[in-house]
């Protein structure tokens, strides 16, 4: 067994991650306040990826960066950079198809946050920042982790949208999840039950972490 | 002293109403808010915060003017620093006695007496959720005064507390409110609740 993939998956999930960890906390707080027309908008947008074929996403996105699509041709031209067939390409795919996992818990932990904290804080003479930080972040703890636990899994086992932009190039783009396929593509059943384990125990463990760090929670990390 | 005019619509059961209040409300008084249910007293106490804003009127505290609809002026809570003892404490679950008290003020004498006032000092160390109806409002009550208010405004804050407890933080309150020369504004359902603090009342219908 190869060990490549499981750490080009890791890498992989552990990079979205991250990124979606960055854009997702202000997204959310935009989101979780007051709705308008436009927010609804913005937020059907964003779920979209939840509910769409990951290989409909993939093959929008192979032809939007695709050297012949406009993204594709612009960053070709003044960064030099294809995204099709590359571990950005990957990068790019997932922070997009994980997205609602990260938002959807965040923005709903921030909305039912009762607003007299908030409140509190602001006649406490605290400005809308350090309430965030130090009042409004702190007691979504859970749902951030659960956030985290669910767009992290959900990288690790992506598919659709991995094989259509990446392919599956050695090394590069050929994820645990592909190589799972591949070998039993070619026959090779315990080199797949292999692959399948190591991915079984790591997600298994990430989950068992979650929950025992949110036990005291009144409510369970994926409530 | 507090100049208040203010006017604003608001919702109830019968339709929707204008609430609409003038007072002045001298330095150092404690006034009692009453009124039927829904008539607009919480509200009224979260336009003087400046949470909810007034549609009409003005609001002055002391030598600031806080609202003025006619130009246009409407300072934020922060700008205004009114201690708000709120009717659900709002207080954070992630924070101990102590940690409430300190996100208020850094003076770490008025913290250790204000722990006493309120009968706290076993407890500080504990998070909201560790502490009883009467614990936690009374840190309620606390941490809006850690912020030495000028005017200090309270919507039903001695709800969760027995005679005895009470009678003994209102005397506490009234030197240290006198202390801070903070005028106070109560709203409350009960009159019991407010007798021997209130000096002054206000209806509101």
């Amino acid at each position: 067994m190869e060990w490549t993939p499981i750490w080009l998956s890791l890498k992989l999930a552990a990079i979205t991650t991250i990124i979606l960890l960055i854009l997702s906390i202000p997204l959310a707080y935009w989101l979780s306040r007051r709705s308008s027309l436009f927010k609804v908008f913005i937020e059907a947008i964003l779920t979209m990826p939840l509910v769409l074929p990951p290989s409909v996403l993939g093959f929008y996105l192979l032809i939007s960066f695709s050297p012949n699509g406009f993204p594709g041709h612009w960053l070709q031209e003044h960064f030099n950079l294809s995204l099709v067939f590359s571990f950005q390409g990957l990068v790019l795919a997932s922070v997009i198809y994980s997205l609602p996992f990260m938002v959807s818990p965040l923005k709903s932990a921030l909305a039912h946050l009762p607003l007299s904290l908030t409140e509190a804080s602001y006649t406490m003479g605290k400005s809308k920042l350090e309430t965030f930080f130090r009042v409004q972040l702190p007691n979504i703890q859970s749902s951030l982790w659960t956030a985290i636990v669910l767009t992290f899994a959900h990288t690790l086992g992506e598919f659709g949208v991995v094989l259509m932009i990446g392919g599956r190039l050695e090394g590069s783009t050929k994820v645990a999840s592909i190589a799972i396929y591949d070998a039993v593509d070619n026959n090779q059943y315990h080199e797949a039950n292999l692959y399948s384990m190591v991915l079984f125990a790591i997600t298994f463990v990430i989950v068992i972490l979650v929950f025992i760090f949110n036990r005291n929670a009144a409510r369970g990390p994926l409530e | 002293m507090i100049d208040i005019e203010i006017y604003k619509k608001i919702k109830t059961y019968q339709g929707v109403k204008e609430l609409v209040v003038k007072d002045k409300i001298p330095q150092g008084s404690v006034t009692k808010v009453y009124g039927p249910s829904g008539a607009g007293k919480t509200t009224f106490l979260r336009m003087i915060a400046g949470l909810v804003s007034p549609e009409r009127g003005r609001i002055k505290a002391g030598d600031q003017l806080w609202f003025d609809a006619a130009v246009k002026l409407n300072l934020s809570p922060q700008e205004r620093r009114a201690g708000f003892v709120f009717q659900d404490y709002a207080l954070f679950p992630n924070m101990t006695a102590m940690e409430h008290l300190r996100y208020a003020t850094a003076d770490q004498p008025l913290i250790e007496r204000l722990l006493q006032i309120g009968k706290m000092e076993a407890f500080a160390g504990h998070k909201p959720q560790q502490l009883s109806g009467g614990q936690q409002q009374r840190l309620a009550i606390l941490r809006a005064l850690a912020l030495r208010p000028k005017l200090l405004l309270m919507d039903e804050a001695f709800s969760a507390l027995d005679d005895e407890l009470r009678e003994e933080l209102i005397t506490d309150l009234k030197v240290i409110l006198k202390e801070f020369e903070a005028s106070t504004i109560i709203v409350s359902h009960h009159a019991q609740e407010t007798l021997g603090f209130a000096d002054r009342s206000l209806k509101i219908e």
